[in-house]
């Protein structure tokens, strides 16, 4: 099964059909409440000292911003230090060239395996896919992206990639598709199966593919977070490595790292720090008598600089990608990643992937939110999601022809003459004290009329009926009495 | 936190005399009794209830739509009806939030800047009102009961007053509060969220709705109208009879015996 019969089945297109199918499956829903009950609970657990947590937030917040603030510099900087160190750059601005450029990579080894750590940015640009097709078989190393993998399937949450996915069905996964497996429900048995699939696979891989948490300009270097220690095999044994990541991903000097490190743990799993913490700065010296020889770093655009280019949307940016917005969003919560149809689901998917793939593949996503604002509580670098919703809500209503600074892809996807017209008609009347004096009046007049059907709103209410009498009337009425 | 949060204690909140009272639109049309109640409330605490009958919509459902021209358009016909230093007391914390929060964001770099400015820093939900600035002890005139509270998200995130509806149900003597379960998550209104995305919306009220009728409440109350509309819409429609959501201020009122 290919990723490319996936992205069919899940189109961030058809977005509502997609969340209605998962909203019928009471099995994801089920699985998906315990889930994310347990990782809200876990990130509480490691943040019981409110006052640190709004500290260490406001710090991480200062240290995004100002990251961000320099970002041009930043990126020179990284550059020149990783190729002082031996590391050589390379900069794509669409999926298609960081593929390109992966792909000659490989190609220029004669390479046919890769083995891959865990890389958001890499299923942003379908990379497995793009090598599939040329004759490069890369292999996710990740156990969840691995049992993903397996299924033919998309990760559905940035952190915990097969969180939908029950023990029974892994266990029948690993039967099916993994030569002489036993059906067994027993966790320690299928990760067991699942690394001994994997172990061969290093040693035979011919190159090694990974994501990067934090690129640091100052040292150049690149730290890898991870749990399963498969991150560091993958950037160690094969002689190539080759890392992917986007240009947000620099931060200023190795200081800025402790903290952000220490707010992406606590706040994904509530882990107070992760089993592997990698800082991958060259490839093998002379001398030394592992590690690969030569070492990549693909910068990654992909819309990012659309995002930047707007002072209020750059916050987008701050993103560490901890998953803890989707871990509390009662949306994601209901209808899982895959509904999004998107790399990056959930509240960041709600706001990134616009920039990504346009308004027009995305506009049902800024409005598939009630702005509860759970999101931008826990996000660890203080995201304004719910703001940066209505600033993407703003911008698909624009009239596509509407001139403005920084336009955004897709600007008017979701503008409708029917509703542009509704506002105009309800500023008329809300925005006018005597029309909206006869409106009140009207509506409890005419209550009997209510139509039955109202949109959306009947499909889970009885209809909205006006009351007799409005509340204006209410106090005319009893101020008269008084006098 | 927000500033003027729950938590700020009432030292410095000085008690006033009159008070204007911003009805919003969804209790004008839909639910003007608890309007009614909340002001009757406020009147037999000693307070001038002050209602302009120019009000209309603070422009919220316009603004999260992203139409922040016309929410603008509606919001300026509320700025000039509130000319005297009194404080703008909101019976609904998502609307309360929206004057407060977003009403300065909508005017920046307007010529109203100052004014709505001078407005929010006026405007406080009616729960935070009667309990940090009035320290409103009801006195409880009703039989034994339990109740389940539900806050709306706005009041909560923007507002911080959960808290403040726990600790006035609290102060009824005759009251349990129950803790229902997921009691923080949102009920799936969010405006034209549950029109746009209905689906989606009503898994949200049906898990609200279900969590409410088993906490083991026999009413619940919230101080939203939004909130309220919606998930005793949605009890109405599964043909629930008996169990069902009020206003925190018609709860109050009828606890202390202002009700008929
Ligand atoms: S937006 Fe904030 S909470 Fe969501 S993944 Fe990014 S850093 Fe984490």
């Amino acid at each position: 099964m290919s990723e490319q019969q996936t992205i069919t089945l899940y189109p961030s297109r058809q977005f509502k059909d997609n969340a209605r199918a998962a909203l019928k499956d009471g099995e994801l829903r089920q699985s998906l409440r315990t889930a994310m009950d347990y990782l809200m609970a876990k990130r509480l657990s490691a943040f019981s000292d409110g006052d640190e947590l709004e500290t260490l937030r406001t710090l991480g917040e200062t240290i995004r911003q100002r990251c961000l603030a320099k970002l041009p510099e930043l990126l020179e900087k990284l550059e020149a230090q990783l190729t002082a160190n031996g590391v050589q750059v390379h900069w794509a601005e669409t999926t298609e060239q960081a593929n390109e450029i992966i792909h000659g990579l490989i190609a220029r080894r004669g390479g046919t395996l890769a083995v891959k750590g865990k890389s958001m940015v890499s299923e942003e640009t379908e990379l497995n896919h793009y090598l599939e097709a040329r004759g490069v078989t890369a292999v996710e190393s990740d156990m969840g992206e691995y049992i993903v993998q397996l299924a033919g399937e998309k990760p559905t949450h940035i952190i915990m990639p097969a969180i939908h996915k029950t023990k029974a069905h892994i266990a029948q996964l690993f039967h099916d598709k993994l030569p002489d497996t036993p059906y067994t429900e027993d966790v320690d048995s299928l990760i067991r199966i699942g690394r001994n699939a994997l172990r061969d696979l290093y040693l035979k891989a011919d190159v090694g593919l990974s994501g990067v948490n934090f690129a640091v300009a100052e040292t150049g270097t690149l730290c890898l977070v991870e749990n399963e220690g498969n991150g560091r095999m993958c950037t160690t044994v094969p002689d190539m490595h080759i890392a992917i990541t986007g240009i947000e991903k620099v931060v200023e000097k190795l200081t800025d790292v402790v903290p952000l490190y220490s707010l992406l743990t606590r706040s994904a799993i509530g882990q107070p720090i992760t089993t592997y913490f990698n800082m991958i700065s060259s490839p093998r010296k002379p001398g030394e008598k592992d590690g690969p020889r030569e070492v990549h770093l693909v910068l990654l655009d992909n819309g990012r600089s659309q995002a930047y280019a707007d002072e209020q949307l750059r916050k987008t940016l701050q993103c560490i990608r901890c998953g803890a917005c989707m871990n509390h969003c009662p949306v994601y919560t209901r209808i899982g990643g895959h509904a999004y149809g998107t790399t990056y689901p959930g509240p960041i998917g709600e706001i990134i992937s616009p920039h990504m793939l346009g308004l027009e593949n995305t506009k049902d996503l800024p409005t598939a939110s009630s702005l509860c604002g759970a999101c931008g509580e826990v996000c660890p670098v203080k995201i304004p999601i719910p703001e940066m919703l209505m600033r993407l809500r703003e911008e698909e209503q624009r009239p596509a022809g509407e001139v403005v600074a920084h336009p955004l892809r897709g600007q008017g996807a979701a503008h409708t003459g029917k509703e542009a017209l509704a506002w105009r008609t309800w500023r008329g009347l809300f925005g006018q004290p005597g029309a909206y004096k006869l409106f009140g009046w009207a509506a409890t007049r005419l209550r009997g009329l209510t139509p039955p059907g109202q949109l959306g709103w009947t499909q889970n209410h009885v209809p909205l009926k006006p009351a007799a009498k409005t509340l204006h009337q209410l106090v005319r009425e009893r101020d008269a009495a008084r006098r | 936190m927000q500033p003027n949060s729950a938590a700020t204690p009432a030292a410095g909140r000085v008690r006033p005399t009159d008070v204007y009272f911003f009805g919003t639109c969804l209790l004008d049309l839909f639910l003007p009794e608890a309007g009614m109640d909340a002001i009757t409330l406020l009147e037999n605490l000693g307070l001038r209830v002050h209602f302009p009958q120019a009000q209309s919509c603070c422009g919220q459902p316009a603004y999260t739509s992203g139409h922040p021209n016309e929410a603008r358009a509606v919001a300026r016909a509320q700025l000039g009806l509130f000319p005297n230093d009194w404080p703008i007391v909101v019976p609904s914390g998502s609307c309360g939030g929206m004057m407060k929060h977003h009403w300065p964001r909508l005017f920046a770099g307007e010529p109203e800047q100052a004014l709505a400015e001078a407005l929010a820093a006026r405007v406080v939900e009616l729960s935070d009102f009667l309990l940090n600035v009035l320290d409103f002890h009801p006195q409880d005139r009703g039989l034994p009961t339990r109740v389940a509270v539900h806050t709306s998200c706005g009041a909560r995130r923007e507002m911080n007053v959960h808290v403040t509806s726990w600790a006035l149900v609290d102060r009824l003597g005759n009251v349990e509060r129950v803790v229902h379960d997921h009691e923080s998550e949102c009920c799936g209104f969010g405006g034209t969220f549950s029109v746009k995305h209905a689906d989606i919306a009503g898994a949200m009220v049906t898990d609200k709705a279900a969590s409410l009728q088993h906490s083991g409440a026999l009413e619940f109350v919230t101080a939203d109208a939004g909130c309220l509309l919606n998930i005793n819409g949605k009890l109405a429609k599964d043909g629930e009879r008996v169990f069902a959501g009020k206003h925190l201020a018609t709860f109050l009122l009828e606890r202390t015996g202002g009700k008929a």
